[in-house]
């Protein structure tokens, strides 16, 4: 095939998009570390062969060394191994809380852009509401009431992080609700909800999948502070933030288990912004060139 | 220009009294008996009815509301469990660290967050250009309390520079600023370069710059100003992000802030010293949006819907 016949071919949006994020070294190079992430998350039992609660007290405070690359903790536990299963916490909570906030926050910003007037006075109020409030403090004042535990997590960064989705679908909205398409729907007798979810969604995904994106990493931060805090996962469970946290009466002379939960944090979130940042330059079509 | 700000001022009222709302529901109506939450499993029936007697928990819910809104607004917060002292006295006597820290950390990220982020713009895509990003965007990712603990390894007990607990001088609040500050000193940095670059694009720099304005001139007088907007909106949510922040810093070094008082009362399940410090914290968040937002008023002129005389 010519090169000048493959510029003529017809590319879909999705594809162009592609196209531009596979050229794009440090995105692709992030997606690479979080496909190993994902599968460290998945295999962790298989990967090693320690048990990451079993106590050994043996073994504790061994530094890095071939049969523990990351060394042991105060119960003498492989601390890669603590990592690998930790892995599995941050990535699940990243993900699920996140897909609960999209999900809400599409629904609250359509119904407040498409239908307009007093919906969208009541729905824009109460955006603002939940994003006047801080954060961190309503996370750790939910997850005081649900009490420590994964579905709680899920729950609490879900249902507090959906506000700048639902503002983003909301503006999104606004802009195209007023197109030919969506009135030639509306006047052959589509009902609100096949406009939202046949029309409306399939404009609204690439905002969707740069917020998803873009909001791990802020769901895996959140989560390592609240376990941090002891309002996260129960102990013995490995986050990241409770090895953080554990490790912290050891600063004097053990370095090497406050470092570790902490790369592997900075790893797992500069990954996801850096490829949240590429999927945007990808997605929008106002940078395209 | 005052109808806007009215309008703003009643917006935030309303928003501060959904929030008392949602937190008075949160910690009072879901656990089904904060009674039984504060005394623990052990607390025998008599001193369970007691005590709910005593905090007027046994009349009905909006009654329950509206008297802790109307205590509140009198400055009545309440009394601690544990500490039988008033709530509010508290959260004042530890506001002062809090206060200090946040302003140091502040000042921290906005003299570097700004100077990185002018810095990497006009020398876009140039190398110093990439290093400071790499760097902010590194900064961003990590979280804030294991910056602090690192910071306290190298800094506090390997080079001794700087005391790793307490706030008894200033140069205990070295550590526990930068520790506190570097995210937002990242965060604004790229919003600062990402607003520069914008700016460069428009017709009147093009006009500056034929006209002969050159060099820093053009960057500060024509570009910053006009880049100042986002930076302005993301500097103010900072803001309320650093006194929420504090909390894990303030645990980190044991510094005796409202940060390590609410953790502390988690802990400890202080039910009414949990409630009073997220409203607390809530309302200073709530008026420093608003000041953002009439901040944000004065320097964009495009704002101002109903006057137009200044500026």
């Amino acid at each position: 095939m010519s090169k000048r016949k493959q510029t003529q071919e017809y590319r879909s949006y999705y594809q162009v998009s592609w196209d531009i994020l596979r050229k794009n070294r440090v995105a692709m190079f992030c997606l690479l570390i979080i496909l190993m992430l994902t599968i460290i998350a998945i295999f962790a039992p298989y990967l090693t062969k320690y048990d990451p609660n079993a106590t050994k007290p043996r073994d504790r405070f061994q530094s890095p060394n071939a049969e523990h690359p990351f060394g042991t903790d105060q119960y003498g536990r492989d601390i890669l191994t603590r990592i690998f299963y930790g892995c599995r916490i941050s990535l699940s909570v990243g993900i699920i809380s996140q897909l609960i906030a999209s999900l809400l926050g599409y629904f609250i910003g359509v119904c407040a852009g498409y239908f307009g007037g007093r919906t969208d006075s009541v729905l824009s109020f109460i955006i603002q509401v939940f994003s006047s409030f801080p954060f961190l403090l309503f996370s750790i004042a939910v997850m005081f009431i649900l009490g420590p535990g994964l579905v709680n997590l899920y729950i609490a960064l879900g249902l507090l992080g959906w506000t700048s989705t639902a503002r983003l679908i909301r503006g999104e909205v606004l802009r195209i609700k007023n197109s030919e398409y969506i009135q030639a729907c509306v006047v052959g007798g589509g009902s609100p909800f096949r406009v939202i979810m046949k029309h409306l969604l399939p404009n609204c995904v690439p905002i969707l999948i740069i917020t998803v994106t873009l909001g791990i990493p802020n769901a895996i931060l959140s989560e390592a502070s609240l376990s941090y805090l002891g309002l996260g996962v129960s102990p013995p469970t490995a986050s990241w933030g409770s090895m953080i946290s554990e490790a912290q009466p050891f600063i004097r002379g053990y370095t090497y288990y406050s470092l570790f939960p902490g790369l592997a944090i900075i790893i797992t979130v500069l990954s996801f912004n850096l490829l949240g940042d590429g999927l945007r330059d990808a997605l929008d079509p106002k940078l395209r060139s | 220009m005052s109808r806007y700000l009215l309008g703003r001022v009643f917006q935030a009222v309303g928003v501060i009294l959904a929030i008392s709302l949602i937190t008075f529901f949160i910690l009072n109506v879901i656990p089904g008996d904060p009674v039984q939450l504060m005394m623990g499993e052990f607390a025998t029936p008599e001193a369970i009815a007691q005590v709910r007697a005593q905090m007027g928990l046994d009349q009905p819910i909006y009654k329950q509301y509206f008297g802790w809104l109307g205590n509140m607004l009198r400055g009545d917060f309440g009394v601690s469990y544990f500490q039988h002292r008033p709530v509010l006295d508290m959260l004042l006597n530890s506001f002062g660290y809090t206060a200090r820290l946040a302003v140091f950390a502040y000042v921290l990220a906005l003299v570097f967050g700004l100077v990185f982020g002018i810095l990497a713009a006009v020398f876009h895509n140039k190398f110093l250009d990439r290093l400071l990003m790499t760097l902010s965007i590194a900064g961003v990712s990590a979280p804030n309390f294991w910056v602090a603990i690192i910071l306290q390894i190298y800094f506090g007990l390997t080079l001794k520079w700087f005391p790793i607990s307490g706030a008894k001088a200033f140069n205990y609040y070295v550590l526990p600023a930068v520790a506190l500050g570097t995210r937002y000193a990242a965060s604004i940095s790229r919003i600062t370069r990402t607003s520069m670059l914008e700016v460069t694009k428009q017709d009147y720099m093009r006009t500056a710059s034929a006209k002969g304005v050159h060099g820093w001139m053009l960057v500060m007088k024509h570009a910053f100003r006009n880049a100042l907007i986002p930076v302005v909106t993301v500097a103010g949510t900072d803001l309320g992000n650093i006194l929420t922040g504090s909390m894990l810093i303030e645990t980190v070094f044991t510094i005796d802030g409202i940060g390590k008082l609410m953790v502390d009362a988690i802990n400890q399940r202080d039910l009414p010293l949990v409630q009073g410090g997220v409203m607390y914290i809530a309302v200073i968040c709530v008026v420093i949006y608003l000041l953002v937002d009439i901040l944000y008023a004065v320097i964009d002129p495009r704002i101002r819907l109903g006057g137009g005389a200044e500026g």
